[in-house]
């Protein structure tokens, strides 16, 4: 859609991504639950092909960050802009945002009455405006890519952990998002499953995806990740590459967590 | 005198039922109960008037007169419970988001679903046929009949409003926020992604109701039924006072047996299947 000539582009402007803006920034950003603030200020400025890991002891904010960035929490105070659009802004058609940011949860959250196609598909309908056809090829195209092409007609319950997190991924990528967040995407899978995910996503940053990952995989953030942020009740307490702050943290309460998990 | 002064004691002391082994006290109560059965069995047989039984329930000359009008009577009954059923289910939809929205709309639901479960069915047939035409002076499409069904389609929607309710909240919300944060509208998530696993849940509760709106169409008597409308209650007791004979209602009673037993017994089979699923 283009701006209508002879209006202002100002209500355009607002609800139309710019390319050139950051994918995600967060100013200020605070969340409470009830009187627990969870989120207690975070700045964040995610820059295009990035690949930010987050880790952090459980309670310290790191979902609820994640969740904050596609509003399925809503902040209590600070910005979140996406492509430079503030999604906070009630002008703003949310769903629209929504639909460029992908998002992969802790427990798949597949829909069980379709089948693994139908899962694929059903959002580039409904709201994409595809037709069946084009939304079937893209949805094939998005399940050769996590490499379940042959799973197409099977239903959630038939697959294994890893299989459903690699179609959560897939259901994902159809809707041709700019970036990806993935909220502890192997947390709920047995260990030898968490291979196969861990892959996929591998191959999704080196495509050049721009990605937020939270994680307890400190293998997969050394390796893939572009830049690691450690959180501790609600403030980001330390970030930098990845193989810096894993190996020589600088602030206490980083070094007292690495030495727990590593 | 006590048993060791008479030099009894060991051989003949008091007699106890804890003496008899479990397995043989087992079989004795169950052969006491089936002595009792028996005996009530027998004393009905021999004193009960089976002539009269069979005249005034089981008399086969009232039932041959009956015959083909019963089955249009259970004909409307299953008709005025499918029309209210699947009426009042597409209303229990509507009522059932409304009362999980905010403000007015969700007031109006509660209030609608507290109104119409809390009073009698009886009370609400007899508003809709009588009262509220006639205090409005509106003829309601099908006349007092009309009014009737309209009642059992506004009860039935109350009810399985609840139901329905439960059956959304019980889906994860995993599912919600799948949906959402793939793009989908909050109407587009509820129809395609929550209402159809909702209603899968409520399949089992809903073949109740389905069953108790099939008895509560017997209340459609007090709507006055012309011939022609009658459902089977009415029909049984419109033929029991033509016929100074109580077999009509039996013969009402069987039909509707035939009815809700297999549908209660397929209930039972949902709720199973459901349970091994999860």
């Amino acid at each position: 859609m283009s701006p209508r000539p002879g209006l202002p582009s100002r209500l355009h402007a607002r609800d139309t991504p710019d390319p050139s803006a950051p994918p995600i920034q967060v100013v200020g950003l605070r969340k409470s639950f009830g009187h627990h603030e969870v989120l207690k200020g975070i700045d964040l400025t995610v820059e295009r092909g990035e690949v930010v890991c987050v880790i952090g002891p459980s309670g310290s904010g790191k979902s609820t960050l994640l969740r904050s960035i596609n509003l399925l929490e809503w902040p209590t105070a600070g910005q979140v802009r996406i492509e430079g659009i503030d999604v906070l802004d009630p002008d703003v058609n949310l769903d629209r945002v929504r639909t460029r940011i992908g998002m992969v949860f802790q427990s798949f959250n597949l829909f069980p009455p379709m089948t693994v196609l139908r899962n694929t598909t059903i959002a580039q309908e409904k709201v994409l405006g595809r037709s069946r056809s084009q939304a079937e090829r893209v949805g094939r195209d998005m399940l050769e890519r996590v490499g379940l092409q042959d799973k197409i007609d099977a239903h959630p319950s038939q697959l294994s952990g890893g299989q459903q997190q690699r179609v959560a991924i897939a259901r994902s990528l159809a809707m041709n998002p700019d970036m990806m967040l993935f909220d502890e995407p192997t947390s709920a899978l047995d260990p030898e499953l968490v291979g196969e995910v861990l892959e996929v996503m591998r191959s999704l940053a080196e495509s050049g995806m721009t990605m937020m990952v939270v994680t307890h995989e400190m293998g997969f953030a050394r390796e893939v990740g572009t830049r690691l942020i450690f959180m501790d009740d609600g403030l980001i307490v330390e970030q930098g590459l990845p193989r810096q702050v894993l190996s020589d943290p600088q602030q206490p309460r980083t070094q007292l967590f690495l030495s727990k998990v590593l | 005198m006590t048993d060791s002064e008479t030099g009894l004691s060991g051989s003949s002391r008091t007699f106890r039922l804890s003496d008899i082994r479990p397995t043989t006290r087992r079989r004795l109560s169950r052969g006491a109960s089936y002595g009792v059965a028996l005996i009530v069995v027998l004393l009905v047989v021999f004193l009960t008037d089976w002539d009269k039984i069979q005249r005034n329930f089981f008399n086969a000359d009232v039932a041959s007169d009956l015959v083909p009008a019963i089955f249009r009577a259970l004909g409307n009954t299953l008709l005025y419970t499918l029309v209210c059923f699947v009426l009042g289910t597409l209303l229990a939809v509507v009522f059932a988001l409304m009362k999980m929205a905010h403000g007015p709309a969700r007031w109006f639901a509660v209030a609608y679903i507290e109104l119409f479960r809390g009073l009698p069915a009886l009370l609400t047939i007899f508003a809709f046929a009588f009262m509220i035409p006639i205090a409005f002076r509106v003829r309601l499409p099908g006349g007092t009949l009309g009014g009737g069904l309209i009642a059992l389609v506004i009860v039935t929607s109350a009810y399985n409003a609840e139901v329905i309710r439960s059956g959304i909240e019980a889906v994860p919300k995993g599912q919600r926020e799948a949906a959402r944060s793939l793009g989908m509208p909050h109407l587009t998530t509820m129809l395609h992604v929550i209402l159809p696993q909702g209603l899968r849940i409520v399949i089992p509760p809903l073949t109740n109701e389905f069953v108790m709106l099939l008895k509560d169409t017997a209340l459609l008597f007090i709507a006055g039924l012309t011939a022609a409308e009658r459902e089977l209650t009415t029909f049984g007791r419109d033929g029991m006072t033509t016929h100074g004979n109580s077999t009509p209602l039996i013969l009402a009673a069987v039909l509707y047996l035939i009815v809700t037993v297999p549908l209660t017994a397929l209930v039972g089979k949902l709720e199973k299947k459901l349970a091994v699923k999860k």
